[in-house]
C-alpha cells in the first residue's frame, strides 16, 4: 500500500437467512481473517441509560462479521454480511448506506428464507443479484426456476455461486458490480 | 466501581459508553468502512493517551475501517464512532470517506469500473 495515500472504501453487503453461507462466502475472498463488529440496539430515545452499562441493564447488541479485499493501491473492498434476523433490520440501514450493492444468497432448500432480505432490498432501492449458493455443488433448482418461485423482476440477475470457493464468490461479485453499473446507467 | 485493565475481562458489553463519556454520538459523520489513518500530530500524540485512544493511533498507522477498529478493540461500533470523531477533530486521526458517501449516495460508473478491474485482477 502506498504510504502517502489512503485507499478509498468501497462497500458490498452478503445478505439472505439463516445460515445461507453468509459468513462462508465473505471469507472465502477476504484478505484477512474476517472480523466481528458488534453494535448496540439504540431505541428511538436515544436514552443512554438505554443502552446498558455495568449494572446490569441488557441491551440488545448485534454482531456482523465482515472481511476486507484489497483491490488495488487505491481501492479496498469491506464485504459486509448482514445479521439474520428481522429485529436486527435496524441494522440493514447503516449496512447499505453508500454500497455498491447487496448480494442475496439462496438456499434452494429454504427457498423462503431470503424473502425479508429481498423485499428490504427492493423496497430501500439498492442494487443487487440474487445469488444460489449451490451447497455441495449440487444445484437443486435451476437459477430461472429459484427467479419464477421468489417472483424476481426479470432485471435482477439470478446467479449460482458456491460460498466456499474463490473464484465463485469473485464472480458473483463481478455480477454485482455489473448490475450496479447497469442500474447506475440507467439511471445517470 | 474499578475499572479493569486485565485484557481477559475485555469484552464488547462491558460499559460501553463509559469510554465516552456516555456520549453516543460522533461529532464526525463516519460510515462503517471509512478509513481512518493516523496523522503525524496523532503518532506525536502517542505517549500521552488513554488506552484506546492509543490502541486507535496504533492501529490506524495503516489505514483501517471504523469497523476494524470497533473489531480489534473489542468496542461498540458507536464507540468506535465517538472516538473515532474526537480524534478526527484534534487532528490525530485523519478519515477518508468516498464522496459518494457524503452524498449518501451510491458509487458512480467511473468508481464501479475501478471495481471491476480490481476484482478481475484477484
Ligand atoms: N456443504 C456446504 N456447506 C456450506 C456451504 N456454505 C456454507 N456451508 C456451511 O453451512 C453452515 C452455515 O454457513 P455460514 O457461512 O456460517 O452461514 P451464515 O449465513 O453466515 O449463517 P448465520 O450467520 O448464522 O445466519 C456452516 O457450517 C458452513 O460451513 C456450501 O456451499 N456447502
Ligand atoms: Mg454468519
Amino acid at each position: 500500500m502506498n504510504a502517502s495515500a489512503t485507499p478509498i472504501p468501497v462497500k458490498i453487503v452478503v445478505a439472505g437467512g439463516f445460515a445461507v453461507g453468509k459468513s462462508t462466502f465473505v471469507g472465502s475472498i477476504s484478505d484477512i481473517d474476517p472480523l466481528t463488529t458488534e453494535a448496540a440496539m439504540t431505541k428511538q430515545s436515544e436514552e443512554v441509560d438505554d443502552l446498558g452499562d455495568a449494572t446490569g441493564k441488557k441491551s440488545t447488541t448485534v454482531a456482523m462479521d465482515f472481511g476486507r479485499v484489497a483491490l488495488s493501491q487505491e481501492l479496498v473492498l469491506y464485504l459486509f454480511g448482514t445479521p439474520g434476523q428481522d429485529r436486527f433490520h435496524f441494522m440493514w440501514d447503516e449496512l447499505v448506506r453508500g454500497a455498491i450493492g447487496a448480494v442475496v444468497l439462496v438456499d434452494t432448500g429454504r427457498l423462503e428464507h431470503c424473502f425479508p432480505a429481498i423485499d428490504y432490498m427492493e423496497r430501500a432501492g439498492v442494487p443487487f443479484v440474487v445469488a444460489v449458493n449451490a451447497f455441495d455443488g449440487v444445484l437443486r433448482h435451476h437459477p430461472e426456476d429459484v427467479r419464477e418461485a421468489l417472483d424476481i423482476s426479470p432485471e435482477i440477475p439470478v446467479l449460482v455461486t458456491d460460498a466456499r470457493h474463490r473464484a465463485a464468490v469473485r464472480d458473483t461479485l463481478v455480477g454485482l458490480v455489473r448490475h450496479a453499473m447497469t442500474m447506475a446507467a440507467s439511471t445517470a | 466501581m474499578t475499572e479493569s485493565n486485565d485484557e481477559n475481562f475485555r469484552s464488547f458489553r462491558v460499559r460501553p459508553y463509559l469510554l465516552t463519556g456516555g456520549r453516543t454520538r460522533s461529532a464526525v459523520d463516519l460510515p462503517l468502512e471509512a478509513l481512518v489513518r493516523t496523522t503525524e500530530s496523532g503518532h506525536a500524540a502517542l505517549g500521552t493517551q488513554s488506552r484506546e485512544r492509543h490502541q486507535i493511533i496504533s492501529l490506524c498507522a495503516s489505514p483501517q475501517s471504523v469497523a476494524e477498529i470497533s473489531a480489534h478493540l473489542k468496542i461498540h461500533l458507536q464507540v468506535a464512532r465517538v472516538l473515532v470523531g474526537d480524534l478526527v477533530q484534534e487532528g490525530h486521526v485523519a478519515t477518508h470517506v468516498a464522496k459518494h458517501e457524503t452524498a449518501s449516495a451510491r458509487p458512480d460508473l467511473r468508481l464501479l469500473e475501478q471495481v471491476l478491474d480490481g476484482l478481475h485482477s484477484l
